[in-house]
């Protein structure tokens, strides 16, 4: 188990692997397919981005009514492919150095995990409650007019347990699953 | 479209504005006699239906019994899943990522049930399968119905999760064209049966419908062509649908009617035998076949692609044979209640 500390550098994500099993702990922020629509239409994020971590994540988000602080009662991962498109000019116009999601992602955020120095990291999909366990607070909330599941919520994890699964190297273990897979399906039809 | 969003608008403000005035804070555990004024009014002018009208009842235990219903669908896992999903842990090899992906599988469920929180926060389309006696008012029943779907929603049981497909608004209420969805079937029963499933849009997502015969796939119209189907849309699933899921296949029907079949085949417990021979038999060559893919839970490779597969078949046009998949993640919210004539639970299904 390796571990993964705020504030995130682009030599540590270069030593990553994939197969890596990481905990992370730090500041993080979500974003999912309307904060990667708009940021491809040219709107300028809300934080900085640079070296941050962004979270595929669609989080079921209470406020208290008295005191209005938030807390995230469930935040598992959403499935990350629909980002393929954009996340690669993420990392290019923003600097970020590290995605976290589920299913994994395509040649483009590959190849941009390559250029960039950017790793994937796949958390498991489903497991909201382990998930919103490990996050502590709520800092921030940003772009909220895109609705609670898609807005940029600024979190701040401890341990947060995922699997690198796309190195900064052209490594995908996606890719590797898939093309076995593919193999031995001829076999069986 | 404008036209018919408003009068769904003003319906839902008002939905919103009753219920948290009224039911919500004490609907999960006290009974009627506390409900407000209003409501116990009505439910007094109501009671005297209810035998003349066994499908309507008691509106405010049926308000609870739904909210109760959400509230366990979204937070507990059925024992029949949960069975295969620890089976699906002692399977995977000691100290790989797939072992740690299901011991975080299983700590997820044992922590939602315990703190009562959703098992995953993408809540899902919520699909609610309702068999009703012959007198029940259907418009009534949903009316109901959404006001549950709503307190929920309050609650944090299910998130906002149904967003207009034009604008991209999101009203936050789970409540909206198509959204419940609520599927009626008429039984000769005197009682109320409802089933609800959450089914999360990454699985929904790969789901896949084929039309046979498949050239590419070589798959004619015949079990050997629609194994085929079902092993490629197993292939092409990889780890997205939040693996080891399970499988609903609907042979036939037109493509409207083989999805809907497909989930409603979702409702079966995983340990039950298809009647069916043939299909039994498909079933289980499905899911040993997928299990030798090596996917693997959440695709990072392993023992356990599928935990189950359940085939059924609808009449077909001699012109179509479409296969129908839809897939079920891990997470597999599934429950239902029978209800009884004053509807408050009875005993739950699974």
């Amino acid at each position: 188990m390796k571990r993964l500390q705020y504030p995130f550098s682009q030599e540590e994500i270069r030593k990553l692997k994939v197969g890596d099993m990481v905990l992370i702990s730090g500041k993080i922020y979500t974003g999912r397919d309307a904060v990667h629509k708009r940021l491809h239409e040219g709107v300028k994020p809300p934080v900085d981005l640079k070296n941050q971590i962004i979270y595929h994540c669609g989080p079921v988000v209470l406020q208290d009514k008295k005191t209005k602080k938030y807390e995230v009662t469930a935040a598992g991962p959403t499935t990350s492919i629909r980002e393929e498109p954009y996340q690669w000019e993420v990392m290019r116009d923003y600097g970020i150095v590290g995605v976290i999601g589920k299913g994994g992602m395509g040649p483009k955020t590959l190849d941009g995990c390559k250029q960039y120095g950017c790793v994937y990291f796949h958390a498991i999909g489903g497991a909201a409650q382990v998930l919103a366990e490990k996050i502590k607070s709520v800092e921030s909330v940003n772009w909220l007019d895109l609705g609670s599941p898609e807005a940029i919520w600024e979190l701040m994890v401890e341990d947060f347990p995922v699997v690198v699964t796309m190195d900064s190297h052209g490594g995908s273990l996606h890719a590797d699953v898939d093309s076995s897979s593919k193999t031995l399906l001829k076999d069986f039809m | 479209m404008g036209l018919r969003k408003r009068p769904t608008k003003k319906v839902n403000k008002k939905v919103a504005k009753k219920v948290t005035k009224k039911a919500t804070k004490k609907a999960a555990k006290k009974a009627p006699k506390k409900a407000p004024k209003k409501t116990a009014k009505t439910t007094k002018k109501k009671a005297k239906k209810v035998v003349a009208l066994p499908g309507l009842g008691n509106e405010v235990h049926l308000f609870n019994s739904l909210l109760e219903l959400i509230r366990v669908t979204s937070a507990e896992m059925p024992d029949d899943i949960q069975k295969v999903i620890l089976e699906a842990l002692a399977r995977e090899e000691k100290n790989t990522t797939a072992e740690y992906a299901m011991n975080i599988i299983k700590a997820n469920i044992e922590l939602a049930k315990k703190k009562s929180q959703p098992i995953c926060q993408d809540t899902g389309t919520v699909l609610f399968y309702v068999n009703h006696p012959k007198e029940l008012d259907q418009i009534k029943f949903t009316k109901t119905l959404h006001k549950a779907v709503l307190a929920a929603t309050k609650k944090g049981y299910l998130r906002q999760n149904s967003v207009d497909s034009l604008t991209g608004e999101n009203p936050g209420t789970n409540i909206g064209p198509g959204h419940p969805a609520i599927h009626f079937h008429q039984h000769n029963k005197s009682h109320l049966e409802v089933s609800l499933m959450l089914k999360g849009g990454g699985c929904e997502n790969v789901g896949a419908q084929y039309s046979l015969p498949h050239n590419e796939l070589g798959a004619g119209r015949d079990l050997a062509g629609v194994r085929k189907v079902i092993l490629d849309a197993i292939q092409k699933a990889q780890g997205k649908g939040c693996g080891p899921g399970v499988l609903g296949v609907t042979i036939g029907g037109d493509r409207g009617a083989g999805y809907i079949h497909s989930k409603e085949l979702l409702l079966r417990r995983l340990d039950d035998t298809n009647e069916n021979k043939e299909l039994a038999v498909l079933e289980k060559d499905i899911v040993e076949t997928a299990n030798k893919l090596g996917i693997g839970p959440m695709g990072f490779g392993g023992k356990t692609t599928l935990l189950g597969c359940k085939i059924g078949a609808l009449n077909r046009l001699p012109a179509s044979f479409f296969v129908s998949i839809s897939y079920m993640c891990w997470a597999y919210r599934r429950q239902g209640v029978k209800l009884k004539n004053d509807q408050s639970i009875q005993k739950w299904l699974y």
